[in-house]
């Protein structure tokens, strides 16, 4: 049976600036390895506040979660960012490459800092993630000098660098074309399928979403369907 | 934690932004070589400025001095005791300038550890004789050895022979002033006038200048043995033992100790020169002062430019605070960054110091009031090197400071979402 990879208890949030509103009402759900959930919702129903929140970066919430059965919650800056670093993978919308590095360097630079393997490790382990997504071609360019899509594509092989427990995303093929959107998709497809790799992705995009094992679709900060 | 990683990409950062990098360095060399430079030519002119009287002034001066006995007959007597007794019209009574007992004293002077040397003195009032007129002036016996390695008399004897003093019967070194107005060459003769009224003729073999007019004009120099056959007095007089210590702080207390001691009058040089301290120390004071202003001026520079790059470096900030760094790591990553700016400036800028203190230290600086004097006095004291070298640290930590802490509490969600 499949284990739980993310699991959050009733978490309520609220902005309080310049006027108390609740944001996310009594969220509970669950995340089980493998799974490749999409979280869908109209713009401004807080499906990206839930997801910062789930990823550990956010730390202003009532409730609980669980991250690999582990509780997140009220953990202090560093063992939240050694978390982040070791069993969570992101992708957002933009790339957020750091400029100043080739892209083997940036996909590097996660693992340099959990520090489990030697350099040289890393950087076999580095060209292999760029192989399986078909830009080990990139690895010595510096990361302003390739293309949108290839950029995001760097991205989501710095999120794999670490074998995370999770790939987060928010609106990873937001900036992406049709055909590179397609890309992308197929790369969160293959990992599900084939790496057993867990997935979610938050997005607008309805066929994305469709396309992907589990929809969780929200409304007004609240979750209607999952 | 991985310093290697955190090393790496501090510098990575600071390289791709060099030409920023390089202008805020460049302040702090700029701050750091001036500060270097203006200490080591202000503490040379101190030096100089010192040299010129302290050099020469013992430490501590053994005399006698002519004054009114402190205890007068009717205080002693028994039968006044209790009353008050006004004495007016008090004058000095039968005291001799010469020091009594002078050859023990000195013996036992020397013979103290913590004492370099003494030499002893003997000052005689004489006139000079220039035709119909005559000029007053002092003629100081010496022993020109010990006086030459103790206080460099040599140094100042700018023409002649120091020595010849001392080899030549009945000779004189004449202060430049005195000797201008003389009209004397060396290898003239003078003649002089004692107090007592006995007329000599003493050969000049040498001036002597020391660099302040007013005393070449009345000083001159000869041989203990001459001095006292002008005065006609005996081998073993002298009125004066100068001392000079291996530690010119301990100059008071051994001057009382001395004058207990011994029963004679003793003045140490820091009671008697109290305003070269005085000006050594605001001139100091000023040079600190001044550096310490270029090097906030440029941490205020390194300070705006590390601002700058935290805007500009947001994004990198909140992704690696997003892949797990955590706020300490990019605080520490943007301090190095501010700290290899101090540290290499700060090397640059010590080098530099050194370099312009060394140009001027070449430059030709003749005057004629100082005759050993042939360029711009330097001192190239290790400690301005370390000061300097601390400060830049020190500075670029506090202008690193503040920024590090802001990027360090950069909120990844805020940047991300703002996208």
């Amino acid at each position: 049976m499949h284990e739980t990879i993310l699991e959050a208890r009733h978490i309520n949030k609220c902005f309080h600036d310049p006027v108390t509103v609740q944001v996310l009402t009594d969220i509970t759900f669950s995340v089980k390895k493998g799974e490749f959930v999409s979280v869908i919702g109209k713009s401004g129903c807080g499906k990206s506040t839930l997801l910062y929140i789930l990823s550990t970066m956010d730390t202003d919430y009532e409730g609980e979660l669980y991250i690999d059965q582990e509780l997140m919650t009220n953990r202090s800056d560093i063992e939240l960012a050694h978390v982040r670093n070791e069993k969570i993978g992101f992708v957002f919308q933009f790339h957020y490459l750091l400029n100043e590095f080739t892209v083997l360097q940036n996909v590097m630079l996660p693992a340099l800092k959990l520090n489990r393997y030697s350099a040289p490790e890393i950087e076999h382990r580095a060209l292999e993630r760029l192989k399986m997504l078909g830009i080990d071609h990139l690895a010595g360019k510096m990361a302003y000098k390739i293309s949108g899509g290839e950029k995001q594509r760097v991205a989501i092989a710095r999120a794999l660098i670490n074998d995370p427990q999770i790939i987060m995303g928010d609106e990873p093929t937001g900036n992406l074309d049709m055909r590179n959107s397609e890309v992308v998709f197929d790369i969160f497809k293959e990992l599900t399928d084939v790496h057993d790799q867990t997935l979610l992705i938050v997005t607008h995009d309805q066929s994305f979403a469709e396309k992907s094992g589990r929809i969780i679709e929200m409304e007004d900060g609240r979750i209607i369907r999952h | 934690m991985n310093f290697k990683l955190i090393f790496n990409v501090a510098r990575s950062m600071l390289l791709a932004r060099w030409r920023q990098t390089l202008v805020a360095a460049v302040g702090v060399t700029f701050s750091i070589a001036m500060f270097i430079t203006l200490l080591s030519f202000m503490n040379g002119l101190n030096d100089m400025l010192d040299g010129l009287i302290l050099n020469r002034t013992p430490h501590v001066r053994l005399y006698n001095e002519i004054k009114p006995s402190e205890n007068q007959p009717v205080n002693v007597s028994a039968e006044f005791r209790d009353s008050y007794n006004f004495i007016s019209s008090v004058k000095a009574g039968v005291t001799r300038q010469e020091i009594y007992n002078s050859g023990p004293i000195l013996q036992a002077v020397k013979a103290d550890e913590r004492v370099i040397g003494a030499a002893p003195k003997l000052t005689a009032q004489v006139f000079f004789n220039e035709g119909t007129i005559d000029i007053t002036g002092v003629i100081n016996g010496i022993d020109v050895e010990e006086e030459s390695r103790l206080f460099n008399f040599r140094d100042y004897v700018t023409a002649g022979n120091a020595i010849d003093a001392k080899n030549v019967a009945n000779s004189i070194i004449l202060g430049k002033g005195l000797a201008d107005i003389l009209v004397a060459d060396v290898g003239d003769v003078v003649q002089v006038t004692t107090a007592q009224g006995e007329r000599f003729s003493l050969k000049v073999v040498g001036y002597f200048q020391s660099g302040i007019q007013e005393i070449d004009k009345v000083q001159s120099y000869a041989s203990l043995a001459t001095t006292q056959k002008l005065l006609g007095k005996p081998a073993n007089y002298m009125t004066d033992i100068q001392v000079k210590l291996t530690d010119l702080s301990m100059a008071p207390a051994v001057a009382r100790e001395y004058a207990q001691l011994f029963e004679v009058d003793a003045e140490d040089i820091q009671t008697a020169n109290a305003q070269f301290e005085t000006g050594s120390n605001i001139r100091s004071l000023i040079s600190y002062a001044v550096g310490i202003t270029l090097l906030t001026v440029a941490g205020f520079g390194i300070f705006n430019i590390l601002n700058m790059m935290i805007y500009e470096k947001m994004d990198s900030i909140a992704i690696m605070k997003a892949t797990g760094f955590s706020g300490k790591d990019v605080n520490i990553i943007f301090l190095l960054i501010a700290l290899s700016i101090g540290f290499f400036g700060g090397m640059v800028g010590l080098l530099f110091g050194l370099v312009f203190s060394v140009i001027i230290d070449n430059i030709p600086f003749n005057t004629a009031a100082l005759p050993t004097i042939e360029t711009y006095p330097i001192n190239y004291s290790p400690v301005f090197y370390f000061i300097a070298g601390s400060f830049s640290l020190i500075t670029t930590y506090l202008a690193g400071f503040f920024p590090a802490r802001k990027a360090s509490r950069v909120d990844p969600v805020e940047i991300i979402r703002g996208k």
